[in-house]
C-alpha cells in the first residue's frame, strides 16, 4: 500500500514537473543564472564560499523562474494568439492560471526571501529585477511601446549585478559594465528575434521596434547596440584585470559580430538576422566563460 | 548541398575551442606583430567554425570566402617569417598584401584563368612557407622536432584553401559534397597540428 503510494507521489511531481518546465524558459534561466554566476565569480576570493555560491546559485534560480513563471501568466493571451507559443502550458490549457500564479508567487518570495538572507544588498538588486521585469516591462510597458525592451534589458543585466554585489558586498564599475553590457545585448537578442517573428508579434498585436520603425532602423539599432556590447564587455574585462589573451580573444570574436552586423545592416537577409542572434547568444556566452577563466 | 550533421558541428566546436585556447595563450617570447598575424590567422579558424556551425555550408557559397581562404595562409605565414626570418620580414609582408589585393581585385573585376592563376601562386607561396619553414628549423635543431606540426598543418591548410579555392572558382578538384564531408575534419587535424607544434616552440 505504502509502495503504491509511493508510486502515485512519484507519478504526480513527474507530471508535475513536465508540466511547470516550459514554464521556467529553462534556456532563459539558464543563461541568466550564468550571468549571475558570472558577475559572484567575477568579484574572485576570499568571498567564494560553497554556501554562498549554492545559496546565490539557488536564490537566482528561484528569482528568475518565479519571474518568468509570473510573466507567463500575464502574457498568456499574447502567447495564445502567436504560433510560436500557442502551444506553451498556459495558452493551451494544459495548467490552470490559479496554478501557475500560485507556482510563481512561491518561486519569486522564495527567491527574494532566500536572497535576502543572504545579504541585504543583493536582495535589493534581485528585487529590483525582479521587479522591473514584471511590473515595468509585462505590466506596464510591454504592450504600449516598442521601447519596453529597454527595461527588459535593464532587468536582463539585474543577475549579473546582483552575482556582483554578493561578491563583492557593494556595487562598482565594473558590475555596471558588465550589467550595461547584457542591457545592451538584450536588444541585438530581442529584436533579430522579433523580426524574425514579426508576424508572430503583428498578430498579438505587441509594439516592436521592426512595427514601429521598419527593418532597416532595426537593424541599425542592432548594430548600434552591438558595438555598445562589445565596448561595455571589454572595458569590463579590462578593469577587471584580464589578460591581453582574453582580451585578444574577445577582439577577435567582436569582429566576427561586428561582420554579420554589417551584412545585416548592407545584404539584410532572413538568413543572416537569425545568425546575428544566435551569434549574439554565442558571444554573450563566450564573454561570460572569458571572464570566470581569466579571473582565476 | 550537403546538410551540415552533428558530427560536423562537434568538430568545428572542437576546432574553434582549439583556436580560441590559441589566441588566449598567444606565444611567448613574440613581438606585437606576430602575436597579431597569430591572433589574425587563428581568430579566422575560430570565426569559420563558429559561422558553419550557425548557417551550415551555404556560408561557403559567399564570394567573400576566397579572400578568407587566402588570409588564413598569408597571416600565418606572414607570423612565421617575422618570428624566425625578421630580415625578409617587410618584403613578405608586402607580398602577403599585394597578393591579397591581386586577389581580390582578379576575383571581383577581373576572373577567368588570370583569377586563378593569382589564387594558385599566393595561396602555392604562403603554403610552401608554412610547410618548409617549420620543418626545416626542426631539422637543423633550431627548434623543437614537434614544431614540425606546423608544416603539417601548414600541408592540409594548402589542401584545405586550394579545394575551396578551385571549387569557388568553378574548377573543383573533387566534388562539392566531398569536400564539404571532409572539409571539418581537415580544419580540426590542422588546427591541433598547428598548436601543439606552436605549444613545443613554447
Amino acid at each position: 500500500m505504502e509502495l503504491k503510494n509511493l508510486l502515485k507521489i512519484i507519478t504526480l511531481v513527474k507530471t508535475k514537473f513536465a508540466l511547470y518546465r516550459p514554464l521556467i524558459k529553462s534556456l532563459q534561466t539558464g543563461l541568466l543564472l550564468v550571468t549571475g554566476l558570472t558577475g559572484y565569480m567575477s568579484a574572485r576570493c576570499p568571498v567564494m564560499t560553497l554556501y554562498t555560491f549554492l545559496g546565490l546559485s539557488g536564490s537566482l534560480f528561484l528569482a528568475i523562474s518565479g519571474s518568468t513563471v509570473l510573466n507567463m501568466v500575464l502574457d498568456r493571451d499574447i502567447d495564445a494568439r502567436m504560433a510560436r507559443t500557442a502551444s506553451r502550458p498556459l495558452p493551451a490549457g494544459k495548467i490552470s492560471v490559479k496554478e501557475a500564479l500560485f507556482l510563481g508567487l512561491t518561486l519569486s518570495l522564495a527567491g527574494l526571501i532566500w536572497s535576502f538572507s543572504l545579504s541585504f544588498l543583493y536582495g535589493i538588486v534581485v528585487f529590483a529585477g525582479l521587479f522591473i521585469d514584471v511590473v515595468v516591462y509585462t505590466i506596464w510597458l510591454k504592450r504600449k511601446t516598442a521601447w519596453s525592451i529597454v527595461w527588459g534589458g535593464v532587468s536582463g543585466g539585474m543577475p549579473i549585478l546582483a552575482g556582483r554585489v554578493l561578491g563583492l558586498g557593494e556595487l562598482d564599475i565594473i558590475g555596471g559594465l558588465l550589467s550595461l553590457s547584457i542591457l545592451l545585448w538584450i536588444p541585438t537578442h530581442i529584436l533579430t528575434f522579433s523580426m524574425h517573428y514579426s508576424d508572430d508579434y503583428a498578430r498579438a498585436g505587441i509594439p516592436t521596434f521592426a512595427s514601429t520603425y521598419g527593418h532597416k532602423n532595426t537593424r541599425l539599432i542592432i548594430a548600434l547596440s552591438s558595438l555598445g556590447v562589445a565596448f561595455s564587455i571589454a572595458l569590463g574585462l579590462f578593469f577587471l584585470g584580464l589578460s591581453w589573451g582574453y582580451l585578444r580573444l574577445l577582439a577577435v570574436l567582436t569582429v566576427g559580430m561586428f561582420g554579420l552586423v554589417l551584412i545585416s545592416v548592407f545584404r539584410p537577409s532572413e538568413s543572416i538576422n537569425f545568425g546575428l542572434f544566435k551569434y549574439a547568444s554565442l558571444y554573450m556566452l563566450s564573454s561570460m566563460f572569458m571572464v570566470v577563466l581569466g579571473v582565476f | 548541398m550537403k546538410k551540415i550533421s552533428a558530427m560536423d558541428r562537434i568538430l568545428l566546436l572542437l576546432t574553434g575551442l582549439i583556436a580560441a585556447y590559441q589566441v588566449v595563450a598567444g606565444m611567448s617570447g613574440c613581438c606585437a606583430v606576430v602575436i597579431i598575424y597569430f591572433t589574425i590567422a587563428f581568430g579566422i579558424l575560430l570565426i569559420t567554425g563558429l559561422l558553419l556551425i550557425i548557417f551550415g555550408f551555404e556560408i561557403l557559397d559567399n564570394s567573400i570566402v576566397v579572400v578568407v581562404a587566402a588570409l588564413l595562409p598569408l597571416s600565418l605565414s606572414s607570423g612565421l617569417i617575422a618570428r624566425y626570418l625578421p630580415d625578409v620580414h617587410i618584403v613578405y609582408l608586402v607580398f602577403a598584401v599585394m597578393g591579397l589585393l591581386l586577389i581580390l581585385v582578379t576575383r571581383y573585376y577581373v576572373g577567368g584563368k588570370i583569377a586563378t592563376i593569382s589564387l594558385a601562386v599566393v595561396h602555392g607561396v604562403a603554403g610552401m612557407v608554412i610547410f618548409i619553414l617549420p620543418i626545416s628549423l626542426s631539422i637543423k635543431g633550431v627548434s623543437t622536432p614537434l614544431f614540425s606540426l606546423v608544416g603539417i598543418g601548414g600541408a592540409l591548410i594548402g589542401v584545405g584553401g586550394l579545394l575551396l579555392a578551385f571549387l569557388k572558382s568553378g574548377k573543383p578538384i573533387l566534388s562539392k559534397d566531398l569536400i564539404y564531408s571532409i572539409l571539418p575534419g581537415l580544419l580540426l587535424v590542422m588546427t591541433i597540428a598547428f598548436v601543439v607544434g606552436m605549444a613545443a616552440e613554447q
